[in-house]
């Protein structure tokens, strides 16, 4: 069991969404990150899409009933256990009353928190996530509070032979590939085309990608909210409505663009000029207010092809773990 | 039948059924989903039909091919599946009565929407609620009707700004389209008035009242009418 000591900023349980509802205009949610999701739980020895804590800038403090393994993944705020500095991207271990706390956030906008065996909460319409603007799913609706009490599944054998490892030696020798994982600052977005790209001024296209935009304190789960050159039209034309879909970068008549999150509606109807590539959306997920993001054109195969290699990184990356444990 | 495809970002497809809102492509529209769900293929992971194209999302994952992209074997299977469309039967549509509390609090813009056609606040009412409208699509939010039908002499575009919150209930207008926020959200459509109808319940199985290809008619009650109607809900 976990107990919540201080909720933190925002504070939800979340797993990789809410699939099959979208027709009914149902958002997907779940975790905004999915690289930092996926390892988190694989760190843990969890199926990659278990459910967990997205914490968002500021951390929360959590207080253990009993030992259990964890791992944080994503956004860097400081974390320690008992006073202790903690490493990111690494199995952690934990005994009965120990106390992790969050400090000054560092780098990126959310970390993940998985606990092996995962966080037990009701399943609603398929899905462990908190979609915060109906109340439904997660932990009762709604983003942790103060004295909420989380009940931990039972961790995989994986777990628990990690665990006795780290009760002897308390740092691991091997660490996640910084391919994987390493989040290069400096590296633009990619992105392809939208569906409404040709109805944008041709300045306003070359903007996209020669200029920088700085993402809002306005931005939320729902969408990533960017403060930029003006992208206008060539001429006003309200377009039918139609699916969009997570990383649509969609234009409303003020210009500035919004990069659609996990909390997305299912349609829209304003302008899309562009689509993130998924392989690029956990660095949208982890950019806060007032940092600089960039983009540069990709295809849609080389997206493909790029998730594809992610996703088979990831699937090693879990053979690999299982391997040195069991 | 004809139909175009496009992707939608690396994890989606949009099978385009026609170009503009009318009833031959709302019927398109309907049997490309029937004939998606009837074969159900495991690696889609929703179906969201809208007024002039039915987007599927899918899981690349599920479609590895040692030299085939995902997004071509999903064409391919696209294909197959629209090709076996036999000229369908169309099913008789339920009528439901929305009513709808129009101006003042409840319809903040409905003073605009009037000014920006020539038209009077009265003139607006009658026609929104004059004709029978077309539920074209669920979508943008859980529940929310994009509707088909509204009359040209009201059409009036988007707010510059989204407002942050519309109350739940909200009838609006954006360009040629009507439809009502189930939840609160926020929003850029020029709202003209609200309903005390819960649109949306998660509890129930499916969630929304509404379904694509349902007809809708908006009956005008005064504020008295929704307060009782609020109360008893």
């Amino acid at each position: 069991m976990i107990e919540v000591l201080k909720p933190g900023l925002l504070t939800t349980i979340q797993d990789l969404g809410r699939t099959g509802f979208q027709q009914y205009g149902v958002s997907v949610s779940g975790s905004i990150d999915h690289l930092a999701h996926k390892v988190a739980n694989l760190l843990a020895g969890n199926e990659s899409g278990a459910a967990l804590i997205e914490i968002t800038l500021t951390g929360p403090h959590l207080r253990f009933h009993g030992q259990t393994l964890l791992s944080i993944c994503g956004a860097d705020f400081s974390p320690t256990i008992n006073g202790v500095p903690q490493p990111l991207w690494k199995p952690l271990r934990v005994d009965e009353g120990d106390i992790l706390r969050f400090g000054t956030p560092k780098e990126g906008c959310r970390a993940y928190l998985a606990v092996a065996g995962g966080i037990e909460v009701p399943e609603v319409m398929g899905s462990h996530s908190t979609y915060l603007r109906t109340g439904i799913g997660g932990y009762r609706g709604r983003a942790l509070q103060k004295g909420d009490r989380l009940t931990v599944g039972t961790p995989s054998c994986l777990a628990k032979e990690m665990s006795n490892e780290l009760s002897m030696n308390p740092q691991t020798d091997w660490s996640i590939p910084y391919e994987l994982i390493g989040h290069a600052r400096s590296r633009a977005i990619r992105i392809m085309p939208g569906n409404e790209h040709g109805h944008f001024q041709k300045e306003s296209r070359e903007a996209l990608f020669n200029q920088s935009y700085t993402v809002s304190p306005r931005s939320d789960r729902m969408g990533c909210r960017l403060s930029g050159p003006a992208l206008q039209t060539e001429t006003h034309r309200d377009m039918i409505s139609e699916a969009v879909t997570t990383g649509t970068i969609q234009v409303p008549p003020d210009g500035q663009p919004i990069v659609l999150l996990a909390d997305r509606q299912t349609t829209g109807g304003y302008p899309r000029i562009a689509e993130v590539a998924s392989i690029d959306l956990p660095r949208v997920a982890q950019a806060k207010p007032g940092d600089e993001l960039r983009f540069a054109p990709i295809t849609h195969e080389e997206a493909q092809r790029l998730y594809l290699r992610r996703e088979r990184q990831l699937r090693e990356l879990r053979q690999g773990i299982s391997l040195k444990y069991v | 039948m004809d139909y175009s495809l496009r992707p939608l970002g690396d994890h989606a497809l949009v099978i385009e059924a026609g170009s503009s809102i009318d009833h031959a492509t709302h019927v398109k529209v309907r049997s490309i989903c029937s004939a998606i769900e009837e074969a159900d293929p495991a690696w889609i992971t929703d179906i969201v039909p809208a007024f002039t194209t039915v987007t599927l999302h899918y899981d690349p994952m599920k479609l590895e091919h040692p030299d085939r992209l995902p997004y071509e074997t999903v064409m391919n299977r696209i294909h197959t599946i629209l090709s076996s469309i036999p000229p369908g039967a169309e099913e008789e549509p339920r009528t439901i009565e929305i009513p709808v509390c129009y101006g003042g609090d409840f319809g903040p813009d409905l003073e605009s929407v009037a000014e920006w056609n020539d038209l009077t606040p009265e003139k607006v009412i009658e026609l929104h609620s004059g004709s029978p409208y077309l539920v074209h699509m669920i979508g943008f939010s859980p529940g929310f009707p994009y509707l088909g039908g509204m009359p040209e002499e009201i059409a009036t575009p988007r707010r510059k700004e989204p407002r942050l919150r519309v109350p739940r209930g909200s009838v609006g207008i954006a360009g040629s389209q009507t439809g009502i926020y189930p939840l609160e959200s926020p929003g850029g459509w020029q709202l003209i008035g609200r309903t005390p109808v819960a649109l949306f319940d998660t509890q129930a199985c499916p969630p929304g009242i509404l379904q694509a290809g349902d007809r809708l008619r908006f009956k005008p009650i005064t504020p008295q009418e929704y307060k009782e109607m609020e109360a008893s809900r």
